[in-house]
């Protein structure tokens, strides 16, 4: 299981060894690192987490790399611009940090082949433009568990903002998460129809409250709705950072996205030259997600519970969609082995235990 | 009350007109200057980083003129209508509909070749503007609303329509359903006009138009009824400009543009649909058209200037680690001084308490 | 279902509040006769203010005066270049709304992780635990309270008072109020910076009560549907509420509606708010008299006594 502790022990290691590595060489002029952010940095949500590794990295590799960062670029043309500026600029390595930005990466990187681009979520590659993702969806599996045993009303709420894979992801996730240890578990889902809109997100998430829900859950930007279900005093599952502080009270953990330990490995291969074009998806082996400390109010067994899923995942020997699954209008969606890869990617049905239809199912 | 009080001119002051845009200029370059010392930047090699450094090359340039196209494009169209005192708000979903009709067509046809899919795109993008602006228009002279709001709801509407078109039924079935249509194919792509950078013929159109829309209002008698509802409503209405006629011509111009820009977006630079075509155009011409002084070649330079501030914003925030935020700091700085500055066409400012035998 | 109405009434009147009063300070800025476009950039100034203040004072209501002075501050800038120097009204305003977009993520940026004690709901034990009465009248934000005081108050000034006479007066004809010898731009002042300081007010509910939180474009847009709110209510204050609820409601519906299973694309659900405000201002408009009755005639025209 990799922890916490585990982390800083590869960061204090990562820190420790450049000294010595660097002895050997002759002192080089660090190289020049770009992020493109979708959004404004933040606390919270899904940028911030970005950019929090991007300063870990730089720590880790002082001295070696400088990194630097344009945020709130829209997907469109403005996302081109500022990459292809970042690459005539000298930068060797750019992380592009939003599906939107897939084309406009891949545009650049053709005219820059002696960049290198890593874009995240999406999955076109090249050359010199290698993709990264992480299996949030194992972190969703696990918060189910813990959901599912603290729900007494066995309705839990998402608040979601689009349709796209990895949101239907997330909310099968959770849902088989929790019908795993509570098989009366129900998933209700509310779109917002915006990554970004506290307010939209606070009535998303006390309607979800007023019609039964006592564990709540998210994937939108803000804070809203973990302080939503302090003020409502029901259960919140926070999502892309530990919120802990917003609703001490109310966050039973958080599927927490870790990026640091990949692009400390990514960059490292840039440095030394091994760096190839890869199609990354990791998950709670590779580190790349972390579940938060568990809150107060969530019992020994419950976390022991988790712990040993969680565990299991790691060896491999659990899956979240291990066969059989099946969608809520009753199909038998797999019967045997574990869902691909492709088939996840691709996924548009809800699970068994959601309510509702997928809007964008055709 | 005031430290400075103001005079009326007999006449407006054309030296002013031309004087006032360069002081603005200059009170923001002196705040910008100010801002960047305070946060302990070398004030010139920032100012240099923010206005010269991102049109220093040909790309630079290319992207500067690229970025004012849909700015220029849709401030022209919607003047005409402010001109009229018809206050269209709604040019941002006006271009989104513009886009979702030109992408639709791109979408169906693309498989024919550019000089089929090409213009019918721009058929299709300018009338489907038109016709979302149409919508305010007929609640205007059909029902009195006032079109400042019902413009400003539907683009909330238009913006969410486009979202729904690429999360739904124009989804990319080969893009893992993520939310965009598929490439278009190279016969609804806009040709780039000068190699090494995006700049495409879409600028072209824009030009076009923006001359276009000068000899409308400058020359025809259709212009000239629209000044005239502006500056005086009541003379007009007794010479017998139909006011409704006014309402529809205003809204249905700014709507077109709007659609066309719409249009260049997504067959130039973007080359699909997304979620989101515009990262605020629709409002920021409103700007553009006002520091223009509704006038098309003010528009053209004002856009340029526009333009400039946000790629200045932008490389601010590569060579100067600014945030992002710092490109809304300084358009509003510098549009306040403009708007501000424009005071002395009309008036002298005179500095100190009241002299006798001041007012005329 | 009695306490899931109650439910829906309370979430409708929390979340209209900040429509409610950056709305009223607008309609009294446009009856003087201004428009000031410029109310999401108060509004998230006085968001970053309030909670500003409050992250170091901890004292949240020492917060929302800070975001009412910063509102007014903001609107003096406004007043200054569109009253005094008579610029274009729109284009002010939207500047306004630009450096208010920008000050704000400027300023708050060293705040984003920080955390405040919220301004909470009223408890009055005997009153606020009542069945269905308690929910319903006796539990709101303290600030709620103050936006359904404010409508009232608006109403009276405006219709019910000397000053407000004058205030409509400049509004419908600065020309004639200048000629009694009112003076007209301190009045605009005046009605300028009371619009910048609900709207002040407005964001801090915001930022200090309903979503406790400060990061960089936090009101959503909600400033642009407060001015579109003084139109719909066709400049009468207690219609500014009904609007604003109405809004809140439509919004909260398509939760409610996606909540309970009924499949429709969340999109489409989405624009309902939008359309239902569209079709209600045209029914209510039809009658051209009243609208022109009620619409400040010089709305937006600057006032030069010496013109």
């Amino acid at each position: 299981m990799i922890s916490r502790p585990t982390i800083v022990a590869a960061l204090a290691a990562a820190a420790l060894a450049l000294p010595i590595a660097s002895l050997g060489q002759a002192p080089t002029t660090p190289i020049s690192i770009g992020f493109v952010y979708v959004s404004p940095v933040g606390d919270a949500g899904w940028t911030s987490q970005h950019d929090r590794a991007r300063k870990k990295m730089e720590a880790a590799l002082a001295g070696k790399v400088t990194t630097h960062y344009v945020e709130n670029v829209a997907e469109g043309p403005d996302a081109e611009r500022v990459i292809r500026e970042m690459a005539a600029s000298g930068d060797k390595l750019i992380f592009t940090t939003s599906f939107g930005y897939m084309n406009p990466t891949l545009k650049v990187a053709q005219q820059f082949p002696n960049v290198k681009f890593e874009h995240a979520t999406g999955y076109k590659t090249a050359p010199n433009m290698g993709t990264y993702n992480a299996r949030f969806y194992e972190g969703r599996y696990l918060a189910g568990i813990v959901a599912g045993r603290m729900t007494k009303s066995n309705v839990a709420g998402y608040v979601a903002a689009f349709p796209i894979p990895e949101v239907v992801m997330g909310i099968n996730a959770f849902t088989r998460g929790m019908r795993s240890v509570n098989p009366k578990a129900e998933v209700k889902v509310v779109w917002t129809s915006s990554w970004y809109d506290p307010g939209k997100e606070r009535q998303a998430a006390e309607t979800l409250v007023s019609q039964g829900a006592d564990v709540l859950t998210h994937h939108t930007d803000s804070t809203a709705v973990v302080q939503a279900a302090e003020a409502k005093h029901v259960y919140a599952v926070a999502y892309h950072s530990d919120m802990a502080k917003y609703g001490p009270h109310a966050q039973l953990t958080a599927v927490t996205h870790v990026w640091d330990q990949y692009y400390i490995r990514v960059v490292k291969t840039v440095l030394d030259g091994t760096w190839k074009p890869d199609h990354v998806w990791g998950g709670l082996k590779e580190g790349m997600i972390e579940m938060a400390p568990f809150g107060a109010m969530v019992q020994k067994p419950v976390q022991d519970e988790m712990k040993k899923a969680e565990a299991a995942m790691i060896a491999g020997t659990l899956h979240p969609f291990d066969a059989p699954v099946k969608d809520n209008a009753g199909k038998l969606r797999l019967a045997s082995g574990t869902l691909s890869d492709d088939a996840l990617n691709k996924m548009d049905y809800y699970v068994e235990g959601v309510q509702g239809k997928l809007p964008s199912a055709k | 009350m005031a430290p400075f009080r103001l005079e009326a001119r007999n006449a407006p002051s054309s030296l002013a007109k031309w004087l006032a845009p360069p002081l603005a200029a200059i009170a923001m370059v002196a705040c910008g200057f100010v801002l960047f010392a305070v946060l302990g930047k070398d004030p010139v090699a920032a100012l240099h980083a923010f206005f010269v450094a991102p049109v220093a090359t040909r790309y630079g340039i290319g992207e500067l003129l690229l970025k004012a196209s849909p700015l220029a494009l849709i401030a022209t169209g919607l003047a005409i209508g402010y001109r009229a005192n018809v206050w269209n708000i709604g040019a941002e979903g006006q271009l989104a509909v513009g886009a979702i009709a030109a992408g639709g067509v791109a979408l169906a046809l693309d498989a024919s070749g550019p000089l089929v899919v090409l213009p019918l795109m721009f058929v299709a993008g300018a009338l489907a503007g038109a016709l979302w602006a149409a919508i305010p228009a007929w609640l205007r002279t059909r029902c009195n609303a006032n079109e400042i709001l019902t413009s400003l709801m539907l683009v909330y509407i238009a913006t969410l329509l486009l979202s729904y078109m690429v999360h739904g039924p124009w989804r990319d079935p080969e893009g893992f359903n993520f939310p965009q249509s598929r490439m278009f194919a190279a016969s609804a792509l806009l040709p780039v006009i000068v190699e090494g950078t995006r700049l495409n013929a879409g600028t072209l159109v824009t030009l076009a138009v923006v001359a276009a829309a000068w000899l409308f209002v400058a020359r025809t008698l259709v212009g000239f009824e629209m000044r005239v509802a502006g500056l005086a409503p009541g003379a007009a209405q007794y010479a017998g400009v139909s006011p409704a006629k006014v309402v529809w011509i205003g809204m249905l111009c700014g709507g077109a543009c709007a659609g066309v820009a719409g249009v260049n977006e997504i067959a130039g630079p973007i080359g699909q649909l997304l979620p989101s075509v515009s990262p605020g155009y629709g409002f920021a011409a409103i700007i553009v058209a006002f520091v223009g002084r509704l006038h098309p070649a003010g528009i053209v330079v004002a856009s340029l200037l526009m333009s400039l501030l946000y790629l200045g914003g932008e490389a601010a925030q590569v060579a100067l680690a600014l945030p992002s935020s710092i490109t809304g700091l300084f358009q509003g700085t510098l549009l306040l001084f403009l708007l501000a500055a424009d005071v002395l066409i009309h008036y002298r400012v005179r500095i100190g308490a009241r002299t006798a035998m001041a007012t005329p | 279902m009695i306490d899931t109405l109650v439910g829906i009434v309370a979430l409708t009147l929390a979340a209209g509040t900040p429509l409610v009063i950056a709305a009223l300070g607008e309609l009294v800025v446009e009856r003087s006769g201004v428009l000031n476009l410029g109310v999401e950039g108060m509004m998230l100034i006085g968001a970053v203010a309030g909670f500003i203040v409050t992250v170091h004072t901890h004292m949240p209501w020492l917060g929302v005066a800070a975001a009412i002075v910063a509102g007014a501050a903001m609107a003096l800038v406004f007043a200054i270049v569109a009253v005094s120097l008579q610029a274009n009204q729109v284009a002010s305003g939207l500047a306004l709304s630009l450096l208010g977009i920008g000050l704000s993520a400027f300023v708050g940026q060293p705040y984003v992780a920080a955390v405040v004690d919220p301004i909470k709901a009223i408890n009055w034990p005997p009153l606020s635990s009542l069945p269905v009465l308690g929910p319903l009248l006796f539990a709101y934000n303290p600030l709620v309270y103050v936006s359904v005081a404010l409508a009232a108050g608006v109403h009276l000034f405006l219709l019910h008072s000397r000053a407000g006479l004058v205030l409509r007066a400049v509004g419908e004809s600065p020309r004639s109020a200048h000629a009694i010898g009112y003076r007209v731009l301190a009045i605009r002042y005046a009605a300028v910076l009371f619009g910048g300081a609900c709207a002040g007010l407005a964001g801090a509910y915001l930022s200090l009560a309903f979503t406790p939180l400060w990061s960089e474009g936090m009101t959503s847009g909600r400033g642009w549907i407060a001015l579109a709110l003084v139109v719909f209510a066709t400049w009468r204050p207690y219609r500014v509420l009904l609007g604003a609820w109405l809004f809140g409601a439509v919004t909260l519906a398509q939760f409610q509606v996606q909540a309970a299973g009924i499949e429709i694309a969340p999109q489409l659900l989405a624009m309902l708010p939008y359309a239902a405000t569209i079709v209600v201002l045209a029914w209510m408009s039809r009658d051209a008299a009243a609208i022109r009755r009620h619409s400040p005639a010089s709305l937006g025209k600057p006032f030069h006594p010496q013109r």
